[in-house]
């Protein structure tokens, strides 16, 4: 079981009192009210209604409105309708949903019930990745005394509203994230992710309207519905409101989860409470939300951690995950190491994709070793440009984008090597 | 082969799903836990009850990780070694591993006891490095944790 937040806000308050996972410890903190309030008290376009007026963002990366996606589903249809909960947390340095699923599963639940409510969902597949064993029974149980309690099954809450959640494991593929690919993968296929449109919201889960949020979004929304949008936006920036879970990993002291507003300033992020970088080094860079969102070099943490100042400096919040740096790190290393993730985890669809993730890092890899030329460079910055939004899904710019961040703003690194013909940071971390 | 109680068991994840084929994935966890991988005889019956193609099961098996079309060894140890790890000496700590096991990441022991391996990122980036024996995980390890942990495998 993952360890509490240093800091905590609402979503993570009660985490230090394991009772909090189970059906009446959580009910003991007001659990499941804000559900019966939706379910007894609500028509379903208010709550669409109130989580657009809250501004609530998916918190899965792309930071998509989570009210405006609820708005989506068709709202006069013969089809079952249902909702997805993606679970299937992969981005490397991100850890904030595991904690969430192992010790908040009825605040997901809850979430999730007041989203079926909202959109008419009869179901909802939650999507948990292969290798979340020990979560994946922590929902298994929740669901399960959900289910005794009359809150999930045939009227919930004895309302005329019916829901089930079907929990779903994967088998270990990232790109089973991307929700498209994550709608192949739960019908039984490769998860190869589909073109748009038509969008989940036509056509989703076995080709019926369906709408996919990350689980920490669904986490926000009990919250909201109990206390108001006005409450939810008092928190983070006007663009960016609430609290998110960040995880700081890397060479910083005090690593872990800090839940925060967003438009926490990343250097507070990094200095003030984890502490900075043991004493004697500095920081180098920091990738902000994961290791597909660009690097930001040490002399750019004031930016505040929200979107709309992220994307001023080439990066953006993706999943919050803060790696951190120090000077003694080698970046054609952390290039390696990034480029050989996504050449393995390239689900083979796109040409641009499947080649170019594979050059990316043939060619990083030579120029750790010594055997670069300074042409390199150049072809790096071309294979990633011609990556970059020429595909079905997203992943290629995933790919593209840290590259293009690392050559930014340490080209010096990546000329080094070329120069001198051999990697020259010694005491780097060993690949 | 696939028992009577993992048929039933497949049959109840039948039943969760619109179209049959949602629950091929669970199917085949329930093959694993079972059998430890998907065999020729399994795929056959498998396909058999999703009226696919043995190909067709076979294209899912060999898309995922954690999914196998050969005998496994007893334990799956898998070391995380995406960019959080590797930044808390992951490759260092899967070296020492590689020679305390006389074996290399991508080898099973002789004994058919483990199957040593490195993983992409686990979610488990603050407690770095760590690994993960079959469904659990060992967080905060150095070589001495490790070894204790893998000399204790059966």
């Amino acid at each position: 079981m993952l360890r509490v937040p240093h800091v905590t806000n609402y979503l993570s308050e009660h985490f230090a009192d394991d009772a909090f996972g189970t059906l009446a410890g959580y009910e003991r903190y007001g659990g499941y009210k804000a559900a019966r309030q939706a379910i007894t008290g609500m028509a379903p376009s208010e709550v669409v209604a109130l989580v657009k007026e809250s501004g609530l963002q998916g918190r899965g990366g792309a930071g998509f409105l989570a009210g405006l996606k609820w708005s989506f589903m068709p709202a006069e249809t013969d089809k079952p309708k249902y909702l997805v909960c993606n679970a299937d947390e992969s981005e490397p340095g991100s850890f904030k949903d595991r904690i969430l699923l192992e010790r908040a599963p009825h605040l997901l639940l809850e979430g999730i019930l007041i989203g079926a409510w909202a959109t008419g969902a009869s179901k909802t597949f939650l999507y948990i990745r292969g290798e979340y064993a020990f979560p994946a029974a922590q929902l298994e149980r929740a669901i399960a005394e959900a289910y005794d309690k009359g809150y999930l099954g045939k009227r919930v809450m004895r309302s005329g509203f019916s829901h089930d959640v079907v929990l779903h494991r994967g088998a270990g593929a990232y790109i089973c994230g991307e929700e498209t690919g994550l709608l192949e993968s739960l019908e039984g296929k490769k998860g190869q992710p589909r073109k748009k449109p038509p969008f989940p919201a036509q056509y989703g889960a076995f080709g019926m309207p369906s709408t996919v949020n990350n689980v920490e979004t669904f986490c926000h929304v009990p919250h909201i519905v109990a206390k108001g949008s006005d409450w939810f936006r008092a928190f983070g920036t006007e663009k960016s409101p609430g609290t998110t879970i960040f995880g700081v990993s890397g060479h910083a002291v005090r690593l872990g989860l800090y839940e925060l507003p967003l438009g926490t300033p990343l250097e507070e992020i990094v200095y003030r409470h984890a502490g900075g970088v043991p004493e004697g080094r500095r920081v180098k860079g920091v990738i902000p939300g994961g290791v597909s969102m660009p690097i930001l070099p040490a002399d750019q943490l004031d930016v505040p951690m929200a979107n709309e100042f992220l994307r001023e400096r080439k990066t953006m919040l993706g999943t919050g995950g803060i790696m951190v740096m120090d000077d003694t790190t080698c970046m054609v290393r952390a290039a390696c190491v990034i480029t050989y993730f996504f050449r393995d985890e390239s689900c083979g669809q796109c040409t641009q994709c499947r080649e170019g993730t594979g050059w990316l890092n043939k060619i990083v890899n030579r120029i750790e070793r010594g055997a670069g030329v300074p042409e390199d460079l150049d072809v790096l910055i071309d294979v990633a440009g011609k990556m970059e939004g020429q595909t079905i899904c997203a992943f290629a710019d995933a790919a593209a984008w840290p590259v293009q961040g690392l050559l930014r703003h340490f080209r010096a690194d990546f000329e080094q090597h070329v120069h001198e013909r051999k990697c020259p940071f010694p005491e780097s971390f060993q690949l | 082969m696939i028992s009577s109680a993992t048929r039933a068991r497949i049959d109840a994840e039948i039943a969760k799903y619109p179209v049959k084929r949602g629950a091929l994935l669970p199917a085949l966890h329930h093959v694993h836990a079972e059998l430890g991988y998907v065999s020729h005889e399994s795929a056959a019956a498998i396909a058999d009850i999703f009226d696919l193609r043995p190909v067709e099961v076979m294209e899912v098996v060999s898309f995922y990780n954690m999914f196998f079309d050969t005998p496994q060894p007893r334990h799956h140890v898998r070391v995380c070694t995406n960019l959080p790890c590797s930044l808390r000496g992951a490759r260092t700590l899967l070296a020492q591993i590689e020679s305390h096991l006389g074996i290399e990441a991508g080898q099973a022991s002789s004994d058919g006891r483990i199957g040593l391996g490195h993983e992409e990122c686990l979610g488990a980036c603050a407690y770095a490095p760590m690994m993960r024996v079959n469904d659990r995980y060992h967080e905060d390890l150095d070589v001495e944790k490790a070894k204790r942990i893998l000399d204790s495998l059966e």
